[in-house]
Protein backbone atom coordinates (compact mmCIF):
# COMPACT_ATOMS: atom_id res chain seq x y z
CA UNK A 1 0.00 0.00 0.00
CA UNK A 2 1.20 3.48 -0.82
CA UNK A 3 0.99 6.35 1.66
CA UNK A 4 -2.02 7.55 -0.26
CA UNK A 5 -3.98 4.37 0.22
CA UNK A 6 -2.79 4.14 3.83
CA UNK A 7 -4.45 7.50 4.52
CA UNK A 8 -7.61 6.38 2.72
CA UNK A 9 -7.67 3.20 4.82
CA UNK A 10 -7.28 5.14 8.04
CA UNK A 11 -10.22 7.41 7.24
CA UNK A 12 -12.32 4.48 6.03
CA UNK A 13 -11.75 2.68 9.33
CA UNK A 14 -12.80 5.76 11.32
CA UNK A 15 -16.03 5.96 9.31
CA UNK A 16 -16.57 2.22 9.79
CA UNK A 17 -16.09 2.51 13.53
CA UNK A 18 -18.88 5.10 13.67
CA UNK A 19 -21.24 2.46 12.22
CA UNK A 20 -19.92 -0.46 14.28
CA UNK A 21 -18.48 1.01 17.49
CA UNK A 22 -17.85 -2.38 19.11
CA UNK A 23 -15.34 -3.45 16.44
CA UNK A 24 -11.60 -3.31 17.03
CA UNK A 25 -10.69 -2.03 13.58
CA UNK A 26 -6.98 -2.78 14.10
CA UNK A 27 -7.74 -6.50 13.95
CA UNK A 28 -9.68 -6.43 10.66
CA UNK A 29 -8.26 -8.42 7.76
CA UNK A 30 -7.88 -6.34 4.62
CA UNK A 31 -8.65 -9.06 2.09
CA UNK A 32 -11.59 -10.77 3.85
CA UNK A 33 -15.21 -9.86 3.00
CA UNK A 34 -15.97 -6.89 5.22
CA UNK A 35 -19.69 -7.38 5.85
CA UNK A 36 -19.19 -10.80 7.36
CA UNK A 37 -16.19 -9.72 9.44
CA UNK A 38 -18.01 -6.79 10.95
CA UNK A 39 -21.62 -8.07 10.88
CA UNK A 40 -23.06 -5.22 8.86
CA UNK A 41 -26.66 -5.57 7.72
CA UNK A 42 -27.88 -3.84 4.56
CA UNK A 43 -28.84 -0.74 6.54
CA UNK A 44 -25.36 -0.52 8.14
CA UNK A 45 -23.73 -1.11 4.77
CA UNK A 46 -25.77 1.65 3.12
CA UNK A 47 -24.95 4.02 5.99
CA UNK A 48 -21.25 3.17 5.63
CA UNK A 49 -21.36 3.95 1.89
CA UNK A 50 -23.29 7.17 2.58
CA UNK A 51 -20.56 8.27 5.00
CA UNK A 52 -17.85 7.44 2.41
CA UNK A 53 -19.82 9.44 -0.16
CA UNK A 54 -20.17 12.40 2.19
CA UNK A 55 -16.56 12.36 3.31
CA UNK A 56 -14.80 11.80 -0.02
CA UNK A 57 -17.44 13.29 -2.30
CA UNK A 58 -17.41 10.23 -4.56
CA UNK A 59 -20.53 8.95 -6.23
CA UNK A 60 -21.08 5.24 -5.53
CA UNK A 61 -23.76 3.83 -7.87
CA UNK A 62 -25.59 0.72 -6.69
CA UNK A 63 -24.15 -1.22 -9.62
CA UNK A 64 -20.68 -0.83 -8.03
CA UNK A 65 -21.70 -2.41 -4.70
CA UNK A 66 -20.72 -5.86 -5.96
CA UNK A 67 -17.10 -4.69 -6.41
CA UNK A 68 -16.86 -3.52 -2.81
CA UNK A 69 -16.30 -6.69 -0.83
CA UNK A 70 -13.13 -6.34 1.26
CA UNK A 71 -11.47 -3.32 2.86
CA UNK A 72 -8.83 -3.52 0.11
CA UNK A 73 -11.60 -3.29 -2.50
CA UNK A 74 -13.09 -0.23 -0.79
CA UNK A 75 -9.74 1.56 -0.53
CA UNK A 76 -8.75 0.75 -4.12
CA UNK A 77 -12.17 1.85 -5.36
CA UNK A 78 -11.89 5.18 -3.54
CA UNK A 79 -8.32 5.61 -4.79
CA UNK A 80 -9.36 5.07 -8.40
CA UNK A 81 -12.41 7.33 -8.10
CA UNK A 82 -10.43 10.14 -6.48
CA UNK A 83 -7.69 9.89 -9.13
CA UNK A 84 -10.23 10.20 -11.97
CA UNK A 85 -13.25 12.06 -10.65
CA UNK B 1 -58.51 12.25 38.33
CA UNK B 2 -56.94 9.44 36.35
CA UNK B 3 -53.96 7.17 36.77
CA UNK B 4 -50.98 6.86 34.47
CA UNK B 5 -49.56 3.35 34.56
CA UNK B 6 -46.29 1.98 33.23
CA UNK B 7 -47.41 0.63 29.84
CA UNK B 8 -46.40 -2.74 28.45
CA UNK B 9 -42.92 -2.51 26.96
CA UNK B 10 -43.27 -5.56 24.76
CA UNK B 11 -43.92 -9.24 25.35
CA UNK B 12 -40.56 -9.88 26.93
CA UNK B 13 -40.57 -6.98 29.37
CA UNK B 14 -42.47 -7.04 32.64
CA UNK B 15 -40.59 -4.46 34.71
CA UNK B 16 -38.42 -1.40 34.34
CA UNK B 17 -36.33 1.05 36.36
CA UNK B 18 -37.31 4.72 36.21
CA UNK B 19 -34.34 6.74 34.94
CA UNK B 20 -35.86 10.20 34.61
CA UNK B 21 -39.11 12.09 34.76
CA UNK B 22 -39.57 14.67 31.98
CA UNK B 23 -42.58 16.18 33.77
CA UNK B 24 -43.45 17.65 37.16
CA UNK B 25 -46.69 18.28 39.04
CA UNK B 26 -48.75 21.01 37.38
CA UNK B 27 -47.43 20.32 33.86
CA UNK B 28 -49.93 20.02 31.05
CA UNK B 29 -49.32 16.82 29.07
CA UNK B 30 -50.73 15.70 25.78
CA UNK B 31 -51.28 12.28 24.30
CA UNK B 32 -48.11 10.78 22.81
CA UNK B 33 -45.75 13.02 24.80
CA UNK B 34 -42.64 11.33 26.22
CA UNK B 35 -43.02 11.80 29.97
CA UNK B 36 -40.41 9.44 31.41
CA UNK B 37 -37.46 7.24 30.51
CA UNK B 38 -37.44 3.70 31.85
CA UNK B 39 -34.54 1.27 31.68
CA UNK B 40 -35.29 -2.35 30.80
CA UNK B 41 -32.80 -5.17 30.43
CA UNK B 42 -32.56 -4.33 26.73
CA UNK B 43 -32.58 -0.58 26.43
CA UNK B 44 -33.76 2.72 27.79
CA UNK B 45 -37.33 3.30 26.63
CA UNK B 46 -39.05 6.67 26.19
CA UNK B 47 -42.41 6.22 27.88
CA UNK B 48 -45.30 8.06 26.23
CA UNK B 49 -48.48 9.14 27.95
CA UNK B 50 -51.78 8.00 26.44
CA UNK B 51 -54.15 10.83 27.35
CA UNK B 52 -54.20 14.57 27.81
CA UNK B 53 -54.24 16.01 31.30
CA UNK B 54 -52.45 17.93 34.01
CA UNK B 55 -49.90 16.18 36.18
CA UNK B 56 -51.19 15.94 39.73
CA UNK B 57 -48.59 13.83 41.49
CA UNK B 58 -45.59 11.71 40.59
CA UNK B 59 -45.75 8.44 42.52
CA UNK B 60 -42.51 6.74 41.46
CA UNK B 61 -39.02 7.92 42.34
CA UNK B 62 -36.06 7.92 39.96
CA UNK B 63 -34.11 4.68 40.45
CA UNK B 64 -37.16 2.67 41.54
CA UNK B 65 -37.77 -0.68 39.83
CA UNK B 66 -41.46 -1.16 39.03
CA UNK B 67 -43.55 -3.83 37.29
CA UNK B 68 -45.61 -3.06 34.17
CA UNK B 69 -49.02 -1.70 35.23
CA UNK B 70 -47.69 0.24 38.26
CA UNK B 71 -49.40 3.61 38.72
CA UNK B 72 -46.60 6.10 38.00
CA UNK B 73 -48.52 9.36 38.27
CA UNK B 74 -51.98 10.79 38.72
CA UNK B 75 -53.50 13.22 36.23
CA UNK B 76 -56.21 15.86 36.54
CA UNK B 77 -58.61 16.59 33.70
CA UNK B 78 -57.84 19.67 31.67
CA UNK B 79 -60.51 22.17 32.75
CA UNK B 80 -62.45 23.72 29.89
CA UNK B 81 -61.05 27.18 30.54
CA UNK B 82 -57.54 25.82 30.44
CA UNK B 83 -58.19 23.72 27.37
CA UNK B 84 -57.92 26.75 25.11
CA UNK B 85 -54.46 27.66 26.36
CA UNK B 86 -51.54 26.58 24.23
CA UNK B 87 -49.43 23.73 25.57
CA UNK B 88 -46.31 25.10 27.20
CA UNK B 89 -43.25 22.93 27.18
CA UNK B 90 -42.18 21.69 30.58
CA UNK B 91 -39.34 23.69 32.10
CA UNK B 92 -37.97 20.50 33.57
CA UNK B 93 -36.59 18.55 30.66
CA UNK B 94 -33.36 16.87 31.68
CA UNK B 95 -31.75 14.96 28.84
CA UNK B 96 -32.67 11.29 29.06
CA UNK B 97 -29.90 9.30 30.66
CA UNK B 98 -28.98 6.34 28.54
CA UNK B 99 -27.98 3.26 30.45
CA UNK B 100 -27.06 0.43 28.13
CA UNK B 101 -27.36 -2.79 30.10
CA UNK B 102 -24.10 -4.66 30.50
CA UNK B 103 -25.75 -7.83 31.65
CA UNK B 104 -25.93 -10.12 28.66
CA UNK B 105 -27.36 -12.85 30.87
CA UNK B 106 -30.41 -10.73 31.69
CA UNK B 107 -30.99 -10.08 28.00
CA UNK B 108 -30.83 -13.80 27.21
CA UNK B 109 -33.15 -14.51 30.13
CA UNK B 110 -35.83 -12.01 29.04
CA UNK B 111 -35.74 -13.23 25.44
CA UNK B 112 -35.94 -16.83 26.63
CA UNK B 113 -38.92 -16.04 28.89
CA UNK B 114 -40.88 -14.40 26.08
CA UNK B 115 -40.09 -17.09 23.54
CA UNK B 116 -40.91 -19.90 26.01
CA UNK B 117 -44.24 -18.25 26.72
CA UNK B 118 -44.90 -18.01 22.99
CA UNK B 119 -44.11 -21.68 22.40
CA UNK B 120 -46.18 -22.70 25.44
CA UNK B 121 -49.28 -20.68 24.56
CA UNK B 122 -49.32 -20.36 20.79
CA UNK B 123 -49.95 -23.42 18.62
CA UNK B 124 -47.61 -22.41 15.79
CA UNK B 125 -47.86 -23.66 12.24
CA UNK B 126 -45.24 -22.97 9.59
CA UNK B 127 -45.03 -22.76 5.82
CA UNK B 128 -42.83 -21.21 3.17
CA UNK B 129 -42.94 -20.06 -0.42
CA UNK B 130 -40.12 -19.35 -2.85
CA UNK B 131 -40.73 -16.03 -4.54
CA UNK B 132 -39.19 -14.95 -7.87
CA UNK B 133 -37.63 -11.53 -7.31
CA UNK B 134 -36.39 -10.60 -10.80
CA UNK B 135 -39.14 -8.01 -11.42
CA UNK B 136 -38.88 -6.47 -7.99
CA UNK B 137 -35.07 -6.24 -7.97
CA UNK B 138 -34.90 -4.85 -11.54
CA UNK B 139 -37.52 -2.27 -10.71
CA UNK B 140 -35.75 -1.30 -7.49
CA UNK B 141 -32.33 -0.95 -9.17
CA UNK B 142 -33.94 1.21 -11.86
CA UNK B 143 -35.47 3.40 -9.19
CA UNK B 144 -32.30 3.61 -7.09
CA UNK B 145 -30.17 4.46 -10.12
CA UNK B 146 -31.93 7.82 -10.30
CA UNK B 147 -31.69 8.51 -6.58
CA UNK B 148 -28.93 10.04 -4.49
CA UNK B 149 -27.19 7.47 -2.31
CA UNK B 150 -28.81 8.96 0.78
CA UNK B 151 -32.29 8.41 -0.73
CA UNK B 152 -31.83 4.87 -2.03
CA UNK B 153 -34.36 2.31 -0.94
CA UNK B 154 -33.36 -1.06 0.49
CA UNK B 155 -35.10 -4.23 -0.66
CA UNK B 156 -36.05 -4.76 3.01
CA UNK B 157 -38.39 -1.75 2.75
CA UNK B 158 -40.04 -3.18 -0.38
CA UNK B 159 -40.62 -6.44 1.51
CA UNK B 160 -42.12 -4.67 4.54
CA UNK B 161 -44.51 -2.78 2.30
CA UNK B 162 -45.46 -5.92 0.36
CA UNK B 163 -46.26 -7.74 3.62
CA UNK B 164 -48.52 -4.89 4.75
CA UNK B 165 -50.40 -4.94 1.43
CA UNK B 166 -50.74 -8.73 1.41
CA UNK B 167 -52.27 -8.63 4.90
CA UNK B 168 -55.33 -6.82 3.51
CA UNK B 169 -56.46 -10.16 2.12
CA UNK B 170 -55.83 -12.13 5.32
CA UNK B 171 -56.60 -9.81 8.24
CA UNK B 172 -56.56 -12.77 10.65
CA UNK B 173 -52.76 -12.65 10.57
CA UNK B 174 -52.59 -9.02 11.73
CA UNK B 175 -53.60 -8.06 15.27
CA UNK B 176 -53.59 -9.28 18.85
CA UNK B 177 -54.75 -12.38 20.68
CA UNK B 178 -55.87 -11.33 24.16
CA UNK B 179 -58.27 -12.75 26.74
CA UNK B 180 -59.02 -15.79 24.60
CA UNK B 181 -60.02 -13.83 21.56
CA UNK B 182 -58.51 -12.31 18.47
CA UNK B 183 -58.76 -8.65 17.64
CA UNK B 184 -57.82 -7.83 14.06
CA UNK B 185 -56.05 -4.51 13.50
CA UNK B 186 -56.90 -2.28 10.54
CA UNK B 187 -53.51 -0.58 10.72
CA UNK B 188 -50.37 -2.61 10.04
CA UNK B 189 -47.69 -1.81 12.61
CA UNK B 190 -44.78 -4.01 11.62
CA UNK B 191 -42.36 -5.15 14.31
CA UNK B 192 -38.97 -5.19 12.64
CA UNK B 193 -36.47 -7.61 14.16
CA UNK B 194 -33.25 -5.63 14.71
CA UNK B 195 -30.10 -7.22 16.10
CA UNK B 196 -28.57 -5.03 18.78
CA UNK B 197 -24.85 -4.49 18.62
CA UNK B 198 -24.41 -5.29 22.31
CA UNK B 199 -26.12 -8.64 21.82
CA UNK B 200 -29.78 -9.51 21.85
CA UNK B 201 -32.53 -8.26 19.65
CA UNK B 202 -35.45 -5.86 19.61
CA UNK B 203 -38.49 -5.80 17.35
CA UNK B 204 -39.85 -2.24 17.57
CA UNK B 205 -42.82 -1.21 15.45
CA UNK B 206 -42.71 0.68 12.19
CA UNK B 207 -46.15 2.31 12.24
CA UNK B 208 -48.84 2.28 9.52
CA UNK B 209 -46.64 0.55 6.95
CA UNK B 210 -49.56 -0.09 4.57
CA UNK B 211 -50.39 3.61 4.33
CA UNK B 212 -46.89 4.98 3.70
CA UNK B 213 -44.85 5.26 0.53
CA UNK B 214 -41.46 3.56 0.13
CA UNK B 215 -39.85 7.00 0.21
CA UNK B 216 -41.47 7.62 3.60
CA UNK B 217 -40.71 4.18 5.01
CA UNK B 218 -36.99 4.18 4.18
CA UNK B 219 -35.93 7.06 6.48
CA UNK B 220 -38.34 5.85 9.17
CA UNK B 221 -36.77 2.39 9.14
CA UNK B 222 -33.30 3.90 9.18
CA UNK B 223 -34.26 6.02 12.19
CA UNK B 224 -35.86 3.04 13.97
CA UNK B 225 -32.70 0.92 13.57
CA UNK B 226 -30.55 3.80 14.80
CA UNK B 227 -32.74 4.38 17.86
CA UNK B 228 -33.06 0.66 18.66
CA UNK B 229 -29.29 0.45 18.79
CA UNK B 230 -28.73 3.65 20.74
CA UNK B 231 -31.42 2.62 23.22
CA UNK B 232 -34.00 5.35 22.66
CA UNK B 233 -37.16 3.58 21.56
CA UNK B 234 -40.62 4.80 22.50
CA UNK B 235 -42.97 2.70 24.60
CA UNK B 236 -45.59 2.55 21.82
CA UNK B 237 -42.97 1.13 19.46
CA UNK B 238 -42.25 -1.61 21.99
CA UNK B 239 -45.83 -2.72 22.46
CA UNK B 240 -48.11 -2.05 19.50
CA UNK B 241 -46.68 -4.18 16.67
CA UNK B 242 -49.48 -6.12 14.99
CA UNK B 243 -47.14 -8.55 13.17
CA UNK B 244 -43.36 -9.09 13.09
CA UNK B 245 -41.01 -9.39 10.12
CA UNK B 246 -37.54 -10.87 10.45
CA UNK B 247 -35.04 -10.51 7.69
CA UNK B 248 -32.24 -12.90 8.59
CA UNK B 249 -31.52 -13.26 4.90
CA UNK B 250 -29.19 -10.37 5.56
CA UNK B 251 -26.80 -12.91 7.07
CA UNK B 252 -27.15 -15.04 3.93
CA UNK B 253 -29.28 -17.81 5.41
CA UNK B 254 -31.67 -19.42 2.92
CA UNK B 255 -34.74 -19.25 5.15
CA UNK B 256 -35.89 -18.47 8.68
CA UNK B 257 -38.88 -19.78 10.65
CA UNK B 258 -39.62 -17.51 13.58
CA UNK B 259 -41.23 -17.62 16.99
CA UNK B 260 -44.33 -15.41 17.25
CA UNK B 261 -44.18 -12.46 19.68
CA UNK B 262 -47.28 -12.64 21.87
CA UNK B 263 -49.88 -11.12 21.74
CA UNK B 264 -49.27 -11.07 17.97
CA UNK B 265 -50.46 -13.99 15.87
CA UNK B 266 -48.00 -14.16 12.98
CA UNK B 267 -44.40 -13.66 12.00
CA UNK B 268 -43.00 -13.42 8.47
CA UNK B 269 -39.41 -14.48 7.84
CA UNK B 270 -37.29 -13.64 4.81
CA UNK B 271 -34.18 -15.50 3.72
CA UNK B 272 -31.57 -14.01 1.42
CA UNK B 273 -32.29 -12.99 -2.15
CA UNK B 274 -29.95 -15.15 -4.25
CA UNK B 275 -29.75 -16.16 -7.91
CA UNK B 276 -31.17 -19.64 -8.46
CA UNK B 277 -32.06 -21.81 -11.41
CA UNK B 278 -35.82 -21.83 -11.87
CA UNK B 279 -38.04 -23.50 -14.45
CA UNK B 280 -40.33 -21.11 -16.30
CA UNK B 281 -42.58 -22.56 -19.02
CA UNK B 282 -40.33 -25.58 -19.34
CA UNK B 283 -37.14 -23.55 -19.63
CA UNK B 284 -34.42 -23.14 -17.05
CA UNK B 285 -33.73 -19.53 -16.16
CA UNK B 286 -31.46 -18.05 -13.49
CA UNK B 287 -33.09 -15.31 -11.47
CA UNK B 288 -32.99 -13.88 -7.94
CA UNK B 289 -35.22 -15.89 -5.60
CA UNK B 290 -36.40 -15.31 -2.04
CA UNK B 291 -37.73 -17.77 0.52
CA UNK B 292 -40.57 -16.19 2.51
CA UNK B 293 -41.87 -18.07 5.54
CA UNK B 294 -44.90 -17.65 7.73
CA UNK B 295 -45.27 -18.72 11.35
CA UNK B 296 -48.88 -18.23 12.44
CA UNK B 297 -51.21 -18.95 15.33
CA UNK B 298 -53.58 -21.91 14.86
CA UNK B 299 -56.04 -20.44 17.39
CA UNK B 300 -56.78 -17.72 14.83
CA UNK B 301 -55.98 -19.01 11.35
CA UNK B 302 -55.14 -22.22 9.54
CA UNK B 303 -52.72 -23.31 6.88
CA UNK B 304 -55.12 -22.61 4.04
CA UNK B 305 -55.34 -18.91 4.95
CA UNK B 306 -51.61 -18.80 5.60
CA UNK B 307 -50.99 -20.16 2.11
CA UNK B 308 -53.30 -17.48 0.66
CA UNK B 309 -51.22 -14.82 2.38
CA UNK B 310 -47.94 -16.13 0.97
CA UNK B 311 -49.47 -16.41 -2.52
CA UNK B 312 -50.71 -12.82 -2.27
CA UNK B 313 -47.25 -11.69 -1.12
CA UNK B 314 -45.66 -13.46 -4.09
CA UNK B 315 -48.14 -11.84 -6.52
CA UNK B 316 -47.61 -8.36 -5.08
CA UNK B 317 -43.84 -8.71 -5.48
CA UNK B 318 -44.27 -9.70 -9.16
CA UNK B 319 -45.78 -6.30 -9.87
CA UNK B 320 -43.55 -3.69 -8.23
CA UNK B 321 -45.15 -0.96 -10.35
CA UNK B 322 -48.44 -1.63 -8.58
CA UNK B 323 -46.54 -1.17 -5.32
CA UNK B 324 -45.44 2.19 -6.68
CA UNK B 325 -49.01 3.03 -7.67
CA UNK B 326 -50.02 2.01 -4.20
CA UNK B 327 -47.44 4.62 -3.18
CA UNK B 328 -49.24 7.26 -5.19
CA UNK B 329 -52.57 6.23 -3.66
CA UNK B 330 -51.10 6.39 -0.18
CA UNK B 331 -49.64 9.82 -0.92
CA UNK B 332 -53.04 11.03 -2.17
CA UNK B 333 -54.76 9.74 0.91
CA UNK B 334 -52.24 11.51 3.10
CA UNK B 335 -52.91 14.71 1.20
CA UNK B 336 -56.64 14.32 1.78
CA UNK B 337 -56.01 13.87 5.48
CA UNK B 338 -54.12 17.15 5.59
Amino acid sequence: MTTDTQTLLKTTLILLQAIAPEVDVETLKLATPLRRQVDLDSMDWLNFLISLHKHFGVNIPESDYADLVSLNDVVNYLHAKLARP
Amino acid sequence: MSEFKLPSLGADMDEGTLLTWNIKPGDRVSRGQVVAVVDTTKAAIDVEIWRDGIVNELLVKVGEKIPVGTVMATLREVAETEAAKPVLPSTLTPPPVLVMPEHQKDIRRTIAAAMSRSKREIPHYYMSETIPMANAMDWLSGKNEKLLISERILSAVLLLKAVALALKRTPELNGFYRDDQFQASTAVHTGVAISLRNGGLAAPALHDVGDKSLAQLMPELSDLVKRARSGSLRSSEMSDSTITVTNLGEQSVASVFGVIYPPQVALVGFGSITPQATVIQGKVRVQPMLCASLAADHRVSDGHRGALFLAELRDILQDPKALANEDATAANQNRKCL
